[in-house]
């Protein structure tokens, strides 16, 4: 797979620049991208990894059979999935991606399998009781910052979980 | 720590730690069905997640998504049907309603719903 030489390589894609070439082509007003001043927030880690208990917060519109699937329209909920779940159960929802690998294998934007495996070898002491699900895509950083981020925060602390992996979609 | 697929807007937000994978959107963690190599890209995630010590960090893992990154060229691209037409708008509808995979989630849902012990509601599980 990485039998080409760099040379060959593109840079990784410009996403900020091209949806702004894209929303232009279609008309659409001037938006504001979420920019953050640094230094970035830092916390150190207290614990290696082997030591700590590990949460997981995916935007990749995630959802248990069961449970309500998420809107396409600035959806701020969230939704709690067992780390025990049946990898089975789990679905995909989302309007920005192309859904077809995440439905084939929802570990490629939830790697629930992955993350089980890795503690059975060690790597991680254990996982959160449930990992968090929820959209991306959602255009007010408004009501993310006053309603999904807070609720999100405030289950990871309840849960005493010593690191938290975000994985964006 | 977060892993990425889309290097300039983790950049932009500002997350404490990253691991930027190259791979088309819809992958941040990997793909499907090639638990190996999900595995190894984890493993790697982890490692960068101990080693980084500079707030704003993001790490390049050394994998790619094809023998050739010509993918990118049409990556975020809007839809133009023929050369000099204008830009048609081909995204997916940004729907009010749940969207499930499936009809049978649909029904999976209505019934949790109608249960004395709906967790939804109950605002346990949602």
């Amino acid at each position: 797979m990485n039998s080409v030489t760099t040379a060959e390589r593109q840079p990784p894609v410009p996403y900020i620049q091209r949806t702004r070439e894209k929303y232009d082509a279609l008309g659409y007003d001037e938006f504001r991208w979420l920019a953050s001043e640094p230094p970035a927030p830092w916390a150190p880690l207290r614990k290696p990894l082997a030591e700590s208990h590990l949460g997981l917060i995916s935007t990749g519109g995630v959802y248990r059979n069961g449970q309500t699937a998420f809107s396409y329209k600035d959806d701020t909920t969230y939704r709690a999935i067992p780390t025990d779940v049946d990898t089975s159960h789990l679905r995909a929802t989302h309007f920005a991606y192309d859904l077809t690998d995440a439905r084939t294998d929802i570990n490629c934007v939830f790697p629930i399998d992955t993350l089980r495996r890795l503690v059975g070898e060690g790597a991680i002491t254990g996982l959160a009781q449930s990992f968090y699900t929820c959209m991306g895509g959602i255009y007010s950083q408004r009501r993310v910052r006053e309603e999904l981020v807070p609720a999100l925060v405030e289950r990871c602390v309840d849960d005493e979980i010593d690191v938290v992996l975000l994985v964006p979609v | 720590m977060s892993m990425t697929s889309a290097r300039d807007i983790s950049a932009s937000a500002g997350v404490p730690r990253g691991a930027f994978l190259d791979y088309p959107l819809g992958h941040t963690a990997g793909r499907p069905n090639e638990p190996e190599l999900n595995h190894s890209i984890m493993a790697d995630t982890l490692a960068a997640f101990e080693a980084i010590d500079e707030p704003g960090t993001i790490v390049d893992l050394s994998y790619h998504w094809a023998s050739s990154d010509e993918w990118k060229d049409g990556a975020m691209r809007p839809f133009v049907p023929h050369p000099g037409a204008a830009a048609i708008d081909d995204r997916v509808e940004r729907f009010p309603e749940p969207q499930y995979q499936t009809d049978d989630d649909a029904e999976a849902a209505a019934s949790t719903h109608s249960g004395r012990d709906c967790l939804v509601c109950a605002g346990v599980d949602f």
